[in-house]
């Protein structure tokens, strides 16, 4: 029996419609974008400028605005190192920069790099929600002055939705720049930056459909967000990204995101539909299972289940292989620690080790979920038939 | 040079590709590696069965680039391509050092020297290799030590920089060899223990793999540490952040391979190539040294690169007048500048065979470069 693909949150298999898409660009793009002198080099760059349209489609924002990068890890690192460092070079007093604890790594990583460039980082508390409060903003904006404060618009464990009208609201009023990460946002919920209160935003290719090896960043026009680049070179992208820009990499990622935009409605039902049949399946065989966050505005293809108390994640993981879900993000799993976003939203180390992420899929039918209901039942009731090992002698 | 193709089948309404330097044709091998790892759901860095299976594939692409390239496998780190690869060598091992920077390198790395950094240029000699003296009295030069980049092949006019003297230099004076070897992997053997290099930076698309993928080479037994220029989720050993490309890598290591085992003699088409031009005044960039077996940079004296890549274009020919990066900008070449040739720097094309090229190919650009040279009027490809 094929494993049951429920971790969809680390990375999306490739859309078949994007993936007719990526084997005609192999075949028909041969020339390097940045050549303009030639016509197979016109032809790659009409295609990249396809896919920025694309792209900018789903987003709400103007060709223009959109700035290719190789995935979200690196929008991320641009969009909050770029916009603090240009700040700084540019004689701002601006020194504060704040995320959420409940960040990806790489967020909090880039703002952590910039402690050690004299910025002033602040990490934010979520309530038991797991969302950022706009008084606990508004108190960290009014302390000092802030350059950048970067919130993610859905979380990649939980699923949780944040407010970014408000908080976003809030910042402009302090006169900082609001960076949101759209890594899991993007085409599963709408968004229309040019309503949105928002200077920078990230998205990436390989968690909507779209082939790794491409993402995106959303640059605000007006008013104006400059940044100084993480690296230079040939100057690609009007000097913010160097580098040959993967043309059939991005023509995937430009169908990804119009798919994303027309079946988005589609899709949303039906992850709320796979979620509910789940969870219906599981609940009379195994009772006590809890969805952290559950009275959230969540995504719906994300949830965050934890286990009855006398079960750890870990041990049920080890004797479940016929599906694949994950303790927390892909990034971290290696570590196989609990999530150190469910205890930032005041779940107990215990409780947070019951937890496990389950991410279906555009492709997750019904009846897979009631097979991983099953399945996880299965391994759960198992490792409570197992007798406790004795522990290992010390050494 | 694929004679074997039916030459009663080409589409001559397709433009003849001269231009491998600024990316080479897709080799099949690499487009069935790509496709393979494109089947594969998993997020490499995930412990479930699907990851596992993406991590087992990218390791695999990882010892092939490193025992092809000479490192360990841990020191081979992977990026989204070559500029990338040469950033992440400067900024990530040059901390502290000052940079000295050949005149010709790509502007990667001439632009890439991060900022603040202390930066000396490099001055090439009239074949547009470095000048040794000058290297060694750069590198005596008392202050910090050294940061080197010298670039193995020259993307604009092929020329090899004679690493392995500039490494026993570098070695001499604890100074650190960062090689550019972006337009030689694949073209000619590129051993970084044999070169004396202490890193390289290499691209996918440059050597007939898939653009989004490049990878940096270092020296030595022990994985070696370097402070990031992004970080993401400790993905690549804390030293390059982000999920990694596993088709673009997949097909990097496979197209390195199909170059390698299966090198194409080009040097016969480019000397034929080179020699024609010359028979209707082209002067050669760099003749007289050691050249990547690929490329050739013409100049033509009195007419305006731009007006020569816009002729050969309607003629059907992707060729360049520099790199890629800035081809839509100038067409006047910091490289042949550099190498003391005046007015030739804005009158010079560039001709780069890919690995796929015809000896009629050739052919027909030879006949349309004397037609144009002679400055006759417009002559459509057949």
């Amino acid at each position: 029996m094929a494993a049951l693909y429920f971790d969809h949150a680390a990375t999306t298999p490739c859309d078949p419609r994007v993936q007719a898409v990526l084997l005609r660009a192999l075949a028909e793009e041969n020339g390097n974008p940045h050549s303009t002198t030639h016509a197979s080099g016109i032809r790659a760059a009409r295609m990249v400028e396809q896919a920025r349209a694309q792209v900018a489609a789903l987003l709400g924002a103007d060709e223009r605005e959109i700035v290719f990068t190789s995935g979200a890890t690196e929008s991320n690192n641009l969009a909050i190192k770029g916009a603090a460092r240009h700040l700084a070079v540019h004689g701002s007093p601006r020194r504060r920069v704040i995320t959420v604890a409940t960040e990806h790594k790489c967020v909090l990583q880039s703002v952590a790099d910039l402690a050690g460039e004299g910025f002033e980082p602040v990490i934010l508390p979520v309530n038991p929600l797991g969302q950022v409060e706009p008084d606990v903003l508004a108190r960290a904006l009014a302390q000092a002055p802030t350059a950048v404060v970067s919130i993610a618009a859905a979380n990649n464990e939980t699923g949780v939705l944040q407010d970014l009208a408000t908080l976003g609201a809030l910042v402009a009023q302090a006169g900082a720049l609001l960076h949101t990460d759209l890594a899991q946002a993007a085409g599963k919920t709408a968004l229309d930056l040019h309503t949105l209160p928002v200077a920078l935003a990230s998205i990436s290719s390989h968690k909507l459909y779209g082939p790794k090896g491409a993402g995106a960043l959303f640059v605000r026009r007006r008013p104006r967000v400059r940044l100084t680049p993480l690296f230079s070179g040939g100057g690609q992208e009007r000097g913010l990204r160097s580098g040959t820009l993967p043309g059939f990499l991005l023509a995937g990622f430009g169908e990804a995101c119009q798919i994303a935009r027309t079946d988005m409605a589609h899709d949303g039902a039906h992850l709320a539909e796979v979620q509910a049949v789940f969870l219906a399946r599981l609940g009379p065989q195994l009772p006590g299972c809890v969805v952290n966050a559950q009275e959230a505005a969540r995504l719906p293809g994300i949830f965050s289940l934890r286990l009855p108390p006398d079960l750890r994640a870990a041990e049920v993981l080890a004797v479940m292989p016929g599906l694949e879900v994950s303790l927390g993000s892909a990034c971290s799993s290696a570590e196989l620690a609990p999530s150190y976003v469910l205890e930032a939203m005041g779940l107990s180390f215990e409780e947070a080790g019951r937890s496990l992420r389950l991410s279906p899929g555009r492709f997750t039918s019904t009846a897979e979920a009631e097979r991983a209901a099953d399945s996880l039942a299965q391994a759960a009731l198992q490792v409570r038939a197992t007798p406790p090992r004795r522990p290992m002698p010390a050494a | 040079m694929n004679d074997k193709t039916d030459d009663r089948v080409r589409d001559f309404s397709k433009p003849v590709y001269l231009d491998a330097n600024a990316t080479e044709p897709l080799r099949p091998l690499a487009r069935v590696a790509m496709l393979e790892a494109a089947d594969l759901t998993g997020n490499p860095s995930s412990v479930h069965h699907a990851g596992r299976q993406a991590r087992a594939m990218l390791e695999e692409a990882r010892n092939t680039v490193a025992r092809r390239l000479g490192v360990a496998p841990l020191n081979c780190v992977f990026t989204s391509g070559g500029t990338e690869a040469n950033v992440l060598a400067m900024h990530g091992l040059g901390q502290g050092r000052r940079f000295l920077v050949g005149r010709t390198e790509h502007d990667a790395v001439r632009k890439g020297v991060p900022d603040g950094a202390d930066r000396a240029w490099l001055e090439v000699d009239s074949h547009g290799q470095v000048c040794l003296d000058l290297l060694d009295a750069a590198l005596s030069a008392p202050g910090a030590p050294a940061f080197v980049c010298l670039m193995l092949a020259n993307n604009e006019t092929g020329v090899l920089h004679p690493i392995a003297e500039v490494a026993r230099l570098c070695r001499q004076h604890g100074a650190h060899l960062h090689v550019d070897a972006v337009q030689a992997a694949g073209r000619m053997a590129v051993n970084v223990e044999e070169l004396g290099a202490d890193s390289l930076a290499c691209s996918g698309h440059k050597m007939g793999g898939p653009k989004g993928a490049g990878a940096l080479l270092l020296r030595g037994p022990a994985p070696r540490a370097l402070a990031p220029v992004f970080e993401g989720g400790g993905q690549e050993q804390g030293r390059r952040g982000g999920t990694q490309p596993l088709p673009a890598i997949a097909g990097l290591a496979a197209a390195l391979c199909d170059a390698l085992d299966n090198p194409q003699d080009l040097l016969p088409l480019r000397n034929r190539l080179e020699q024609a031009a010359q028979a209707v005044g082209a002067v050669v960039c760099g003749a007289g040294v050691p050249r990547l077996c690929n490329t050739v940079s013409l100049a033509l004296p009195g007419r305006r690169a731009q007006g020569q890549l816009m002729r050969l274009d309607l003629d059907g020919f992707c060729v360049s007048a520099g790199s890629a990066c800035s081809s839509g900008k100038v067409a006047f070449s910091h490289v042949l500048d550099a190498m003391g040739l005046g007015e030739l720097a804005g009158q010079a094309i560039r001709v780069s065979l890919p690995w796929n090229v015809r000896e009629a190919d050739v052919e027909r650009f030879v006949q349309s470069y004397a037609r144009m040279a002679a400055g006759a009027g417009l002559a459509l490809a057949q």
